[in-house]
């Protein structure tokens, strides 16, 4: 595999989908919908499959970036072009990839107007999110974090539902208020390694917007300054993650986007935010993060976004709403994991990102694929329908069970661990974590009894076809994941452990006890449920 | 004062422009409305060898010789670089007024005619380094501008419009000029070399920093900052849009050329004093600008409080002017946005309606359907305005944001950012209309002339955004008084 450190592998998975994209722009005209589809498709095929054998070449225990490229870029700045990936992105990389081909492959019957248009902006966004996790320069992350804002807001105003330009508008406006102030961050930052701002005395290295580098520069600032450059950079990610209170435009987004829109946003754009505070936050400001009252905001946002996020979604009547809320849940646990600053909690926190991915994703998917049969998402329109679509009712079940963190499915693995490292910290933050699982599975429950459960009484969904091959092929993908990780997550677990080491040497934690199955590869063996889960049992 | 014999070699620009012009008025009495699309076509001749000449005075060793007009005159890389801005702007006019003057029954002869004696008046504006000759220069861009503002004499707007300008114009330059008579009565001399010597070491007093904060004041006016504004929205309503366009960039950029100028070269030793007078303005420009924007329905008067806003951030630059990214800032941001301010501007020429272009928002309905490059280079020009990378807007207010950090005026900063993403709000509100929406027919009048000129400022948009090393380079090397 020596050849793919050689060759810019990551730049190449990066611009496939634009030039896919440029391809469909310039050369199929709009009226051959049938081959901009099928292009459409091979190009993200192609995309995901160039993506693979970095699963294969990545070595598992180095530390630093791997398969690093770069080139000058705007020197007379300091800012170059830099690729390069550890185990974090790594597998958030294999994750956009994926997502990526099934968006494209989900939208055959669900798109059926502007298709080129539709197409085109699905591959650009597609390179966006690549380069947001692939580059090692803080102007290049910059401006790939804006521009993907760009096709996600028209994916949302023009495909989108009834009030899309309502919430199109409010999702790039909270977002990019956010991304503004982490800017300012990063300039601030700059002036810090070079010749100093506001009375802080420039440290006069050679300018630069280098990740590493300035990471290592920014853990060496005073105190009082890494407090202010994390809120800098925290109002970026919190309301890109979503954190409670910045979650208001999640729902909007989510409910209004066209299925493979809620997908990508649930799947990969949400886990930027989160990605932001490991890969960023967290090796940055280490004082700033270990800093009580930080802490202690932090700690209370995610349980807050916990039981807020998982009691609201209980009241939902839309199902795409739903999930949404259910989001917000999820992300609280994963935020949590983040900041209990131990291996546990983040390698489960990651972990959790991905899973986050496949089952909210797969959810979105499934709601897409009714929706796309009856033109409703009101949950009080079905019900019974396991008899009219038994296979839909069996992936919505494998689906709504690995979100609601059943074992030997992925949600469990994730969100035990993370409750591994909370309970590290403290007995009361996994406890009140612990009231978000016993929610989550009550609305995931009642979600499926309403849905498929009870008489088929609405004459609409007399006759409703059960799944095509194409939407199989679709949510299959995410059930082997689902189960993979729930029945075998050590692989992910040693990917993982080098970066998550890193982060924690950085705040300051302890190393060296590691979740046990990671260091053990043994299966789950069964860990003794707690109360909570003993109870949604 | 004697004339040197390379006076006149680095002067060709200045009077081939003024024989074009006179040359354009001549003509135009005999070439009746049918034809004078051959006289717009012979003004961007005239004005593309003009550029020739620059070039080639560019190029000349002469020009850092010695003093020029007896020093009344500079030809550093800082006038040349905004000559060849204020000339790009002009040509930019020039072939967005193609079509559009010659749908108006009033004579286009004398119109191509004022926009390069405006030209001529810019041109030795950013290159005076006495402030009696950058006032009459003033004067001469102002003049014609007023008269070009009002040159749909029979539309009772245009005619409002001209008066406004004229009015407001005048008290601003009267304001100027009091202060300019102040700073002479303190100094006795009125060279910015020599007054940033005498005041390098006399004291500072009340009358001198009257007479600056009026100099100032006189300025400010000319690029619109709140609260010296209120013309701008009127004035832009009602002129003809192309003029409208005109005055967004060409102007702006001349007046911002003159005031970084004369308080970098003449002024420094005050930064103090005027430096929390202008973050003061800044801030309220911003924030005035994108607020009131956002309450707009009419597309002119939405983007005159963009261009307000617009002139806010460029202030950070001066603000931060002894920063290394301050006036280097500036010119990265002037350039920027005369690309993509025009090229917006273009677009709403592009989409005529009663002879007025786009008027409201919901002239852009549906505009992907019916044309979607058009509407993808109007995307382009409003993601650059808002500040959305890769755009050169984007560059151009990262500097901007970079200089104000670097100068100590981190709240400013933080205002700017805000600002600046508020203002996306109304430039989506045009995506929105051009892609989520069905269309009304509305005109679509382009010319080969003006789809040429959103061509070129949508290509420099992408370009300063994309790969903006190379420009950037030779921008830096453009600071005042740099050969």
């Amino acid at each position: 595999m020596n050849t793919l450190q050689q060759i810019p592998i990551l730049s190449i998975i990066a611009y496939i989908p634009l030039a896919g994209a440029l391809a469909i722009m310039f050369l199929i005209p709009k009226e051959k919908t049938g081959t901009i589809r099928a292009f459409a498709t091979v190009v993200a095929g192609l995309d995901f499959a160039v993506s693979i054998p970095l699963w294969f070449a990545f070595e598992r225990g180095k530390a630093g970036y791997q398969f690093v490229e770069h080139a000058s870029w705007i020197p007379s700045l300091g800012v170059e072009y830099r690729f390069g990936i550890d185990g974090i992105t790594l597998l958030l990389l294999l994750l956009t990839t994926l997502i990526g081909f099934i968006a494209v492959y989900c939208s055959f019957s669900a798109i059926t107007e502007r298709q080129k248009e539709y197409y085109v902006l699905l591959l650009l966004l597609q390179t966006f999110m690549i380069g947001t996790f692939c580059c090692l320069d803080f102007f290049l992350f910059y401006v790939f974090w804006e521009i993907m804002l760009v096709p996600m807001y028209f994916l949302i105003g023009v495909w989108g539902g009834q009030r899309r330009l309502y919430a199109a508008i409010k999702f790039f406006l909270y977002t990019l208020a956010g991304s503004v102030l982490m800017l300012l961050g990063i300039i601030a930052l700059y002036f810090y390694n070079t010749t100093g701002f506001l009375g802080y005395k420039g440290l006069g290295h050679a300018a630069t917007f280098s990740i590493e580098k300035l990471t290592a520069v920014a853990a060496g600032m005073p105190v009082a300054l890494q407090i202010w450059l994390f809120f800098a950079f925290f109002f970026g990610f919190a309301i890109k993650v979503p954190m409670f209170p910045f979650h208001t435009w999640l729902p909007d987004a989510h409910t209004e986007a066209p299925t493979a829109g809620s997908v990508i946003l649930a799947a990969v754009l949400l886990k930027m935010g989160t990605y932001g505070f490991v890969r960023f936050s967290l090796p940055m400001f280490p004082q700033a993060v270990q800093t009580s009252w930080v802490i202690g905001t932090m700690v209370a946002l995610a349980i807050v976004g916990i039981v807020y996020g998982a009691m609201v979604t209980l009241v939902q009547k839309d199902m795409k709403k739903l999930i949404a809320y259910s989001s917000v849940s999820h992300l609280g646990f994963v935020m949590l994991g983040i900041f209990a600053l131990n291996m546990a909690g983040i390698q489960g926190g990651v972990l959790q990102m991905i899973n986050h991915g496949i089952s909210t994703g797969a959810l979105f998917l499934l709601v897409g694929i009714v929706y796309e049969r009856r033109h409703t998402r009101m949950i009080a329109e079905y019900g019974g329908l396991a008899r009219q679509m038994p296979v839909y009712a069996t992936y919505f079940l494998i689906i709504a069970l690995s979100s609601m963190g059943l074992p030997l499915l992925n949600g469990f693995i994730g969100e035990f661990t993370i409750l591994q490292g909370a309970f590290a910290k403290s007995f009361w933050w996994a406890l009140f974590a612990c009231t978000g699982i016993v929610l989550g599975a009550a609305y995931l429950l009642w979600l499926y009894q309403r849905v498929f459960f009870g008489e088929l009484s609405n004459p609409a969904n007399a006759k409703l076809p059960d799944l095509s091959i194409r939407e199989q092929l679709t949510l299959a993908p995410l059930v082997v994941l689902a189960f993979w990780i729930g029945l075998y997550p050590k692989p992910f677990f040693d990917i993982l452990r080098t970066p998550a080491e890193n982060v924690v040497r950085a705040v300051g934690g302890q190393t060296l006890t590691p979740p046990a199955y990671a260091l053990s590869g043994a299966e789950p063996s069964a860990p003794a449920p707690t109360p909570a889960e003993a109870a949604t049992r | 004062m004697k004339l040197q014999p390379t006076d006149w070699l680095l002067l060709s620009p200045e009077l081939f422009l003024t024989a074009a012009g006179l040359t354009l008025l001549a003509l135009s009495v005999f070439f009746g409305k049918a034809k004078e699309e051959f006289l717009a076509f012979l003004a961007v001749i005239f004005l593309g060898i003009t550029a020739a000449l620059l070039t080639f005075v560019a190029t000349s060793p002469a020009r850092s010789a010695g003093p020029i007009l007896s020093g009344m005159f500079v030809l550093d890389n800082f006038a040349l670089f905004f000559k060849f801005l204020v000339l790009l702007s002009v040509i930019l006019t020039v072939l967005g007024s193609v079509r559009f003057v010659g749908a108006a029954p009033y004579p286009g002869g004398e119109y191509y005619a004022l926009l390069v004696f405006t030209c001529v008046g810019m041109f030795f504006m950013v290159s005076g380094s006495n402030l009696i000759s950058i006032y009459v220069a003033l004067e001469l861009m102002a003049l014609s501008s007023y008269v070009l503002a009002g040159y749909f004499k029979g539309e009772i707007k245009s005619t409002e419009a001209a008066l406004k300008y004229f009015i407001l114009g005048a008290f601003s330059s009267a304001v100027l000029l009091y202060g300019l008579s102040l700073v002479y009565g303190t100094a006795g001399k009125l060279g910015l070399a020599e007054l940033a010597q005498i005041y390098g070491s006399a004291g500072r007093t009340n009358a001198t920093l009257l007479g600056i904060i009026l100099v100032l004041a006189g300025l400010l006016f000319k690029i619109a900052a709140v609260p010296f504004h209120l013309w701008t929205p009127d004035v832009y309503e009602g002129a003809p849009t192309p003029v409208t366009a005109f005055f967004s960039v060409g102007p702006k950029v001349a007046a911002y050329a003159i005031l970084a100028r004369i308080f970098y070269v003449g002024f420094p030793r005050f930064h103090a004093d005027w430096g929390l007078i202008v973050a003061v303005v800044a801030a309220a420009t911003m924030i005035w600008g994108n607020v009131a924007a956002l309450l707009q329905t009419n597309v002119k008067r939405m983007f005159a409080y963009s261009s307000i806003a617009h002139a806010g951030y460029a202030l950070l630059g001066v603000l931060g002017f002894q920063t290394r990214f301050g006036m280097w800032g500036v010119l990265v941001y002037l350039l920027a946005y005369t690309l993509m301010n025009f090229g917006a501007f273009g677009l709403v020429i592009f989409l005529e309606t009663k002879g007025y272009a786009a008027e409201t928002v919901a002239d852009f309905n549906g505009l992907a359907r019916r044309n979607m490059p058009a509407a993808v280079v109007m995307l382009i020009f409003l993601l650059s305005l808002a500040g959305i990378p890769p755009t050169a807007g984007f560059i151009g207010k990262y500097y901007l944001f970079t200089a104000a950090m670097d100068a100590g005026y981190a709240w400013l900063a933080v205002i700017a950012v805000l600002a600046s993403a508020v203002s996306l709000f109304y430039y989506f509100r045009i995506a929105a209309a051009m892609f989520f929406t069905e269309g009304t027919p509305v005109r679509i009048s382009g010319s080969y002339a003006l789809t040429a000129a959103v061509v070129i400022c949508a290509a420099g948009t992408l370009l300063i955004g994309i790969a903006p090393e190379r420009v950037l380079d030779v921008l830096h090397r453009c600071l005042p008084g740099r050969y």
